[in-house]
């Protein structure tokens, strides 16, 4: 499964002197294609996140397509599109992003009940074995560690076998353990077949990742080998 | 729609103070809707049941007792009361032109002396020429009065061996009325030969009722009935005009006067209600943005997971849904509570005729009442939802 994004940008508006409109992301061309792990790495305020939600069908561009499998994501119906995310992509969005009201185990069957794909509770602890947190299925999301929320929020994406997996700095405020347990379940994902983009800061995740790029004042540089 | 369910019951369970708080606005909605819309019904009920057991197109008193109100104090109250005129004057009523029928009534009110066994209004009615009292009576007492026996109104306790004593006289209770929702439900039928007897009984007993009137040729009231083709106004003009010392109220007229009571008191209560309705939708508008706007990354980590906004927007209406149903089903238990153990309470505050709906009417309102309030959350969720539908997750992610 390849995502791709062609010439797409972000314009927004705000009040300030001088010009008032700004590019949180401008004229990216980006593929992310299958069995790899690409490495997004920026500034604050770069476009990273931007970029990913424009990816995840979250954030709809000014200018330009996004792409997957030859399918573009914003020509269809917000229905059509939810339910393509839900199927095809996996997404670790920022924070803490559990549902506090479900249990981990719930969490994680929680995207096969949106469109009756359902994923069996037999899939579900399995995930959150990979994770390390099957012991915690039956604990609400406020007895979890930062770490252990995060595994949770990597478990959930995965629950529906999705080709494209996006993930928006799941190891931010992290301690090195726990970061690379994450890193490595994300590397894992690649080495299946998963075509796994990566925003984060973290300079270890470089080691871990196939291709690496930098957003810089919305626009995307393709860097070397470190 | 299962999974908005679900999820909607656990967000509802894992809050609960929130949810308390929505339940608790939405069951107080409900009571007001509930209990206000119970006493208008009643009210209108009783003022049928007025007009209904009024029974006459004209109603004649001496004018002592029409100035001073006593006889619908004895109808709308049923506090007892008592006033005679001779019945000569009743013999000059039926003379009038367009009079087709009179029916003379005599009232007595017991005492809460030994010889009484109950203090009550008694109402003496012929049974020859009677049109008011017997159609009534009928409904729950086939057969003829006969000398001793009495009819009791539904507010009355029956003693278990069926006896009342008024004045000495013991009376055997041969039937008890339904409910009227006036002061007739206080009050004891009889015929006119009883009360007459009870009357002597008072006498020897010391109660000089009647000083100027021999009680065997005196009369309370004529319940008039007017010859098709005539006016009544015209009629009760007549009489008061022909015969002396009588007032004659045209039953419209004493209709009228309790229907604009009654107006007043339901109009209140209708503004009341629709003033807690609004403000209570406007409280959950609020509760249900605050809620909404607390819980904006919730919502969009259900879009990143596939969540469509049809359906957050399903999610948020089907919580407030359920919270304004439980609300509801708790608001009209609670006023269901407190209308109707306290209806006769209330029939007193009010002072108007209060008839109480029954079963099915009453079930019909408690529905609506239901119905109303789950409204009234459905639409003060629905802004929030709208908003939330809308929200670009993409945006609140971004800005965490």
């Amino acid at each position: 499964m390849i995502l791709r994004a062609e010439k797409i940008s972000r314009r927004f508006f705000r009040q300030r002197k001088g010009s008032n409109v700004f590019y949180a992301v401008k004229d990216v061309t980006l593929e992310i294609p299958a069995g790899t792990l690409t490495e997004l790495t920026g500034r604050s305020g770069s476009g990273k996140s931007t970029l990913l939600n424009m990816l995840a069908g979250l954030l709809e561009p000014t200018e330009g397509k996004v792409y997957l499998d030859g399918e573009d994501l914003y020509a269809l119906s917000d229905i059509s599109r939810s339910r393509m995310r839900n199927e095809r992509l996996g997404v670790i969005p920022q924070g803490q992003t559990a549902l506090h009201a479900l249990t981990v185990l719930e969490n994680v069957l929680l995207p096969g009940q949106m469109y009756g794909n359902a994923c069996s509770e037999e899939r579900g602890v399995q995930l959150l074995e990979q994770v390390g947190i099957a012991q915690l299925q039956n604990a609400y999301p406020g007895e979890l560690s930062g770490g252990e929320l995060r595994r949770l929020a990597i478990a959930r994406a995965l629950a529906l076998c999705p080709g494209v997996l996006l993930a928006d700095e799941p190891t931010g405020d992290l301690d090195d353990e726990n970061t690379r347990t994450v890193l490595s379940l994300l590397r894992r994902s690649a080495d299946e077949g998963l075509a796994v983009l990566l925003v984060t800061h973290e300079r270890e995740a470089a080691r871990f990742a196939d291709r690496h790029y930098r957003m810089d004042s919305g626009m995307l540089l393709e860097e070397k080998e470190h | 729609m299962k999974l908005e369910r679900t999820l909607a019951l656990k967000n509802l369970r894992r809050k609960p103070a929130r949810t308390a708080a929505l339940v608790l606005l939405s069951a107080f909605l409900a009571l007001s809707v509930f209990g206000g819309s119970v006493v208008v019904a009643s009210l209108r009920n009783g003022l049928k049941s007025y007009e209904a057991r009024l029974g006459a197109d004209i109603v004649a008193v001496p004018y002592q007792a029409r100035t001073k109100g006593t006889f619908e104090s004895i109808l709308l109250q049923g506090i007892p009361g008592m006033f005679y005129m001779d019945e000569q004057y009743y013999n000059k009523i039926c003379t009038i032109e367009g009079v087709e029928a009179a029916a003379p009534q005599f009232y007595l009110a017991s005492t809460s002396a030994g010889c009484c066994s109950v203090p009550v209004q008694i109402i003496g009615f012929d049974p020859e020429k009677d049109f008011t009292v017997q159609p009534w009576i009928r409904e729950s007492f086939a057969l003829s009065l006969g000398d001793g026996d009495i009819i009791v109104g539904s507010e009355l306790t029956v003693p278990k061996d069926g006896i009342l004593t008024f004045y000495d006289t013991p009376c055997r209770i041969v039937a008890q009325l339904g409910k009227t929702g006036t002061g007739l439900d206080t009050a004891v039928y009889t015929n006119m030969a009883t009360i007459k007897t009870m009357m002597r009984n008072a006498e020897s007993l010391g109660f000089h009722y009647l000083t100027d009137t021999d009680p065997d040729h005196a009369v309370s009231s004529v319940m008039i009935r007017v010859a098709n083709g005539y006016d009544v106004e015209a009629v009760t003009g007549d009489i008061n005009v022909h015969v002396r010392h009588v007032e004659a109220s045209a039953a419209a007229a004493m209709l009228s006067s309790v229907a604009g009571g009654l107006k007043s008191v339901s109009g209140v209560i209708g503004i009341l209600v629709a003033a807690i309705w609004v403000l209570a939708v406007v409280i959950l508008a609020i509760a249900f943005a605050m809620i909404s706007h607390e819980r904006a990354k919730e919502f969009a980590v259900l879009r990143c997971l596939g969540a469509s906004r049809r359906m957050l927007c399903r999610l948020l209406l089907t919580e407030a849904a359920f919270a304004a149903f439980c609300g509801a089903v708790l608001g009209v238990a609670a006023g269901a509570l407190i209308v109707f153990p306290f209806g006769n309470a209330i029939s007193t505050a009010l002072e108007l005729p209060y008839l109480m709906p029954s079963a099915l009417p009453a079930a019909a309102l408690a529905l609506g009442s239901l119905l109303l309030s789950a409204l009234a959350g459905a639409l003060s969720a629905a802004v929030s939802a709208w908003r939330v539908s809308r929200s670009d997750a993409g945006l609140l992610l971004r800005e965490g």
